[in-house]
């Protein structure tokens, strides 16, 4: 029997019972739907996040002054500021596999703009800093070394900052009042959304390190920085740029053989790989689920495929008087079982990619459909049409002509 | 198109050998049902040769339904040989059955058994598909089975359009379409009316007159008449075995 033949008998036997068809094909529309649904969603946060770790800036790692012991008494790490704004100009300049370099110092405290205020962040950094993060002005201008040696008043905005003091008006040329303090408004960075860690990063004011050192962070060390952020040439001179870093700061420092070093190193790559690892276990979990929900619809499919066989089994037996083989038989029953479920896959494929779109654009979630997920989602389907529709299939495959022919 | 429809025609009336279609000898089928063991046929021996009108007689249980089976080769006796066309068909494994049944035989049975929601022509033509015929060859020799019962015209009729005895008629042409060596018919007036079973007979009178071997179990005498030899079953052996003059229908 022909492949045409089969699929034409097949059909009919589809197209016979309507509704039962429909109704065993849910089980497996709804899991495919959820399949693709799930791949789309997982997939578009997986993007997301990615998205976040690259608005922090690439090949970044953080220098960040580490801990000391003071008669036998060891501090958190951070606890004494043993980074200098020099050490970040020598990173900066000394090392091959460093690209930039820039301190930063940070301070929190409320900026007034006339009647207006808001509780904000202050970094004090330097210019590299933006060339670093990857973050562009708006308007106006960033912060220029001029501005970092002259110790100048002025100030750049985030977004969140612009907003909720100016509101609509152009924030560029007005005085803000940090800690009493009159900084001049040089400029309003683009928008750069949360950080990995859920934090607004828009709300924030930077002002030129020297400034933010000398006027607005009441320290005994003048000279000292909170962190220095690190650029590598390329994301293969990461670790060669951690050990260069790390030799230099020894020095610098003079930290011996053997002696627990004044500063740690974070490299920031590490936090990507944790996020992914959590939308890994997310993308699993929700495949499980997906699966069982296949394996459900997949015992539907057996089910009918079961009594559909009971209830042809006249036709059964007449097949075979007429002279079809066993494997005529079972071929039949498990074309109908694939096509059924491969039908309800592709109905579940379209189902799942309209829910994961309207989703993306009710919830504001982004979403990816790939076309290696509706692969694997067609593919599965068939899988469940063979595996539920074998059982049945020999069922029928395994009858006697003659109790077949004269099954009422 | 119409050469190739001429050479599928002339194959397909070609029957040149005219030896024993049908050989059985000293055939024994045992049932077990619960503990106790049952023997239907007890010894049965008997040749059918190309072109005889056989019809079977006896009561129920009386062993011919059981018989049938085995010479359909959709049950294989317990012992005895069958020879089919030559061939011993008791070795065969239950595709081999298959494919003989596809090939060698063609069914016609008391409940027509055609295939619901599909027209005459695809009913006729199911035993092609499953010969691996073409689709084309498989129409042309469809139609002209159809033709041959008279029901040209019926093709596109689905089988509950049509009545008992068209319904019928259907099945000879699938039984026919096939060139079989043999025709088996069970009861194959029993669900019709009398005017439409002496048709029928009447059918399967003409194509016996054109050499078509058909085997044919009833226990009606009047429609026994119409076959020139009548073997009696009684209690799983042979009674009776007996030629005649076959009655022409209308009678």
């Amino acid at each position: 029997m022909d492949l045409l033949q089969t699929l034409k008998v097949a059909f009919r036997a589809l197209r016979t019972n309507k509704m039962r068809s429909f109704l065993t094909m849910l089980g497996i529309i709804i899991g495919i739907a959820a399949v693709i649904a799930m791949m789309a969603v997982g997939s578009g946060a997986r993007e997301v996040i990615s998205q976040q770790i690259a608005s922090i800036g690439s090949n970044i790692i953080l220098v960040l002054p580490g801990s000391t012991t003071s008669g036998g008494l060891r501090s958190g790490s951070g606890g004494v500021q043993t980074l200098t704004s020099d050490d970040a100009k020598a990173i900066g300049s000394e090392l091959p596999s460093v690209e930039a370099a820039a301190p930063s110092i940070r301070s929190s405290g409320q900026a007034v703009y006339g009647n207006m205020n808001w509780s904000t962040i202050i970094w004090g950094t330097s210019p590299e800093f933006f060339d670093i993060r990857e973050w562009k002005t708006g308007s106006g201008r960033s912060i220029t070394r001029q501005d970092n040696d002259g110790a100048s008043k002025v100030c750049l905005i985030g977004e969140t900052v612009a907003e909720n003091l100016f509101g609509s008006s152009d924030p560029i040329g007005k005085t803000v009042r940090l800690k009493k303090i009159p900084f001049t408004v040089i400029g309003v960075l683009e928008r750069k959304g949360q950080s990995p860690q859920g934090q607004d990063q828009d709300d924030a004011i930077y002002v030129p390190i020297r400034t933010a050192q000398r006027k607005l962070v009441g320290s005994q060390f003048p000279n000292t920085v909170g962190s220095i952020m690190v650029k590598a040439r390329s994301s293969a001179q990461l670790e060669q740029a951690e050990e260069e870093i790390k030799s230099l700061l020894n020095q610098r420092h003079r930290i011996v053989q053997g002696k627990e070093p004044d500063f740690s190193i974070r490299n920031l790559s590490e936090m990507l790989a944790v996020a992914e690892q959590s939308s890994k276990a997310m993308s699993l979990l929700l495949g499980a689920v997906a699966s069982i929900s296949l394996i459900v619809g997949g015992i539907g499919i057996m089910n009918i495929m079961l009594v559909s066989v009971t209830e042809r089994t006249r036709e059964i037996g007449i097949r075979m008087a007429i002279g079809a083989a066993r494997n005529d038989i079972l071929m039949q029953f498990m074309t109908e079982a694939v096509l059924l479920t491969l039908l309800g896959g592709f109905i579940g494929i379209l189902l799942g990619s309209a829910g994961a779109t309207i989703v993306s654009s009710f919830l504001g979630w982004p979403t990816l459909i790939s076309i290696a997920s509706i692969t694997v989602a067609f593919f599965f389907s068939g899988a469940v049409g063979i595996f539920f529709g074998f059982y049945p299939a020999r069922k029928a495959a395994g009858l006697n002509p003659i109790d077949a022919l004269r099954y009422e | 198109m119409g050469i190739k429809r001429e050479k599928i025609l002339a194959q397909w009336e070609d029957r040149s050998d005219m030896a024993d279609v049908i050989s059985i000898n000293d055939i024994h089928r045992f049932f077990v049902i619960g503990n106790q063991q049952f023997e239907a046929l007890k010894g049965i021996t008997f040749a059918v040769a190309e072109g005889e009108f056989v019809a079977i007689m006896g009561a129920s249980g009386s062993g011919k339904s059981t018989c049938m089976n085995i010479l359909g080769c959709l049950d294989r006796p317990t012992r005895g040989r069958y020879l089919l066309d030559g061939t011993d068909v008791g070795e065969m494994s239950a595709d081999q059955l298959a494919r003989i049944r596809n090939r060698k035989l063609g069914f016609v049975f008391q409940g027509f058994n055609l295939l619901p929601r599909t027209s005459a022509l695809e009913n006729v033509e199911l035993p092609l598909v499953y010969a691996g015929v073409t689709s084309r060859e498989r129409k042309i020799r469809a139609e002209a089975a159809l033709e041959k019962v008279g029901l040209a015209g019926k093709e596109r009729n689905h089988t509950s359009q049509l009545s008992g005895g068209q319904q019928q008629r259907v099945a000879i042409a699938r039984a026919l379409v096939n060139n079989p060596s043999v025709i088996l018919a069970d009861e194959p007036t029993g669900n019709l009316d009398s005017r439409t079973s002496d048709e029928i007979m009447a059918l399967f009178t003409t194509l016996n007159s054109q050499g078509i071997t058909i085997i044919m179990v009833t226990h009606e005498h009047d429609v026994a008449a119409y076959a020139g030899r009548e073997i009696t079953f009684r209690d799983g052996i042979i009674i009776g075995d007996s030629r005649r003059a076959p009655a022409s229908y209308g009678e």
